[in-house]
């Protein structure tokens, strides 16, 4: 009777010490492979027939005033910043014109193959915010997470299309290199620990592909002649896909407008 | 605390136990320490800290995690919820020992057993990035756990394992009926709340769910209080439900708001974060409230009716 009961305490405290302290996975691999689909060999560009599409991203309409961002609890994040912090959803220019908008093409390359540039795209984690807001890179092209703070940071971008992985990445340390496997505009990333930081994700098929500054402007350049949708990504906005013509050696112009009035989940 | 009385003539001790006023204290200790660790769980979601420890069951890899940001909501929470587990630990070992009643020593297991799935659970949403059917999960049982413990205090108190009179209930439909609709719909309801919370659902099933509870706790408390009034038990079950409930709705609805108004701020506002957790640890409270009414309607009122003659005055219950 007295070794069943102390069996039963046995189990009872071996179950709850498991449940607090075992259960853990593999941790995940730090870069995903790219399908094998992908490794097919397909045309390459001719620059010498190569085209360009340029142009312009405006908001029509009056931007909202973006909300500021109260740091206060995290002396590490407003003693590294020099100016007050706020929201980075909506950023114009001179005339309207729209910042963090990834322009690149989304159908017409179909034929073509793009590996993957060895130069990794950064994202810095400075003053407890992303900078820059927006980044856009190629399948498999690695990106590389920095944190410039004082403070610890997480990095959990959250994918529909791709492999979600979350990290912590303390002061001092090393970059984040990860890279992602499959097309996706645009992932979303936040940081849990300063919930006010977000940045966006832009991973495309092809290099054909520009995120916006405050100038709007976007310059696609070495396209082959062809038929392509051009299309224009904001977080909040939305507005409809251009089909082009580019023939050997043309510049085609291309202005995407924004109406303030319509956020994309409206 | 007084000890059980010995039965009188029509009056029934049904549990034939002996108080444990020790036990009976630690037990409703544990039930005050679960209803911290529901506002600290609270807590994690209104501030979106619920991923700001990425691994677990360590935090960074250690027992100390830099205490920034959201890591302080996310690491007391672990903190108290290792804690509630030993306290469970230490109640299911010691029904085991020393209670008399079978179905006690198993309901401390259950307890026992909840709190290791909620730890998994919890383990679960850290490592599967939040799927809203686990953390769904985790909120719910996190919230039947903390039941559970109420009425292992219930079920210790001096109250319970004293001798209590069977009275009739009267009225159509059967109080004893109406509260269990009352206790599952509530409890469904929790669930639609967490599943809302969590992003599985819209506000619309909560919604719906707030008013089937609304209809049925007035309907409850309305018969306890217009059928048992001269009841102190009976009738302050009917009273708390009454304030829960209604301080339940204008908090649903002031948590609602502020997430509408929260939503155009870049991060959690203290308002919305306020209301959020108050609101859903009532929600616990109106379960619990649910639960003990419900004990306690079964244990004073009959199953079946009997005749007027039978019925025990108000002055013998007393």
């Amino acid at each position: 009777m007295r070794k069943t009961r102390l069996g039963m305490y046995s189990l009872a405290v071996g179950a709850f010490a498991l449940a607090i302290t075992g259960c853990g996975g593999k941790k995940e691999e730090a870069t995903e492979t790219a399908p094998a689909a992908t490794a097919t060999p397909g045309k390459t560009v001719d620059s010498a027939t190569a085209g360009e599409v340029t142009g312009s991203v405006k908001l029509e309409g009056t931007a909202p005033k973006m909300k500021a961002i109260n740091m206060a609890a995290e002396p590490a994040c407003t003693k590294a910043r020099t100016t007050p912090a706020a929201s980075e959803e909506v950023v114009t220019g001179e005339g309207g014109s729209l910042a963090n908008v990834v322009v690149y093409i989304k159908s017409g390359l179909e034929d073509y193959s793009f590996p993957a540039p060895t130069a990794a795209v950064q994202i810095v984690q400075q003053g407890c915010q992303y900078h820059a807001h927006v980044v856009a890179m190629q399948v498999g092209q690695n990106v590389d997470v920095v944190n410039n703070d004082q403070t610890t940071h997480n990095i959990h971008p959250i994918p529909t299309e791709n492999r979600e992985w979350n990290e912590s990445q303390p002061p001092g340390s090393a970059p984040i290199e990860k890279s992602f496997a499959r097309p996706e505009v645009a992932i979303p990333v936040k940081c849990n620990v300063h919930p006010w930081m977000k940045a966006y994700m832009a991973v495309l098929p092809n290099p054909y592909f520009q995120v916006t500054g405050t100038d709007g402007k976007f310059d696609l350049k070495n396209l082959p002649p062809g038929t392509y949708t051009v299309v224009a990504w904001h977080e909040l906005y939305k507005t409809d896909p251009q089909t082009i013509t580019i023939g050997a050696k043309e510049t085609k112009n291309v202005t995407f407008t924004f109406k303030a009035s319509a956020a994309a989940g409206d | 605390m007084p000890g059980p009385r010995n039965a009188g003539p029509g009056i029934r001790n049904l549990m034939n136990t002996v108080y444990n006023g020790a036990m009976h204290r630690y037990a409703v200790f544990t039930a005050c320490c679960t209803f911290v660790l529901l506002i600290a769980g609270a807590l994690v979601t209104s501030n979106d800290a619920g991923l700001s420890i990425p691994d677990w069951p360590l935090a960074y890899g250690s027992l100390t995690p830099p205490m920034v940001g959201g890591i302080r909501y996310e690491f007391t929470h672990r903190v108290i919820a290792t804690c509630i587990g030993l306290l469970t630990i230490g109640l299911a070992a010691w029904l085991w020992k020393v209670e008399k009643r079978s179905w006690m020593r198993w309901l401390g297991l259950a307890a026992l057993g909840g709190v290791i799935a909620q730890g998994i659970l919890g383990g679960m949403t850290v490592r599967m990035f939040q799927p809203p059917p686990v953390s769904a999960a985790h909120a719910t049982l996190a919230q039947l756990f903390f039941s559970t413990i109420v009425a292992i205090a219930v079920f210790t108190s001096p109250w319970w394992n004293g001798p209590v009179a069977e009275i009739d209930d009267p009225g159509t439909p059967r109080v004893r009926s109406l509260v269990i609709w009352t206790l599952a719909a509530v409890f469904l309801q929790l669930i639609l709340g967490a599943a809302f919370r969590h992003k599985g659902f819209g506000i619309i099933p909560h919604i719906v769910g707030a008013v089937i509870v609304t209809m049925l706790i007035f309907m409850t408390a309305g018969a306890l209080k217009k059928r048992f009034a001269g009841l102190p038990a009976l009738r302050n079950c009917a009273r708390y439900l009454h304030i829960l409930i209604g301080t339940q709705l204008l908090l649903g609805g002031g948590a609602y708001w502020s997430r509408m108004y929260g939503a155009q701020f870049p991060q959690p506002i203290a308002v919305m974060v306020a209301l959020t957790v108050v609101h859903t640890v009532t929600g616990a409270l109106v379960l619990a409230a649910t639960l003990v009414t419900a004990l306690i309607v079964y244990r004073m009122l009959k199953a079946d009716r009997s005749t007027a003659e039978s019925r025990p005055t108000t002055e013998q219950i007393a």
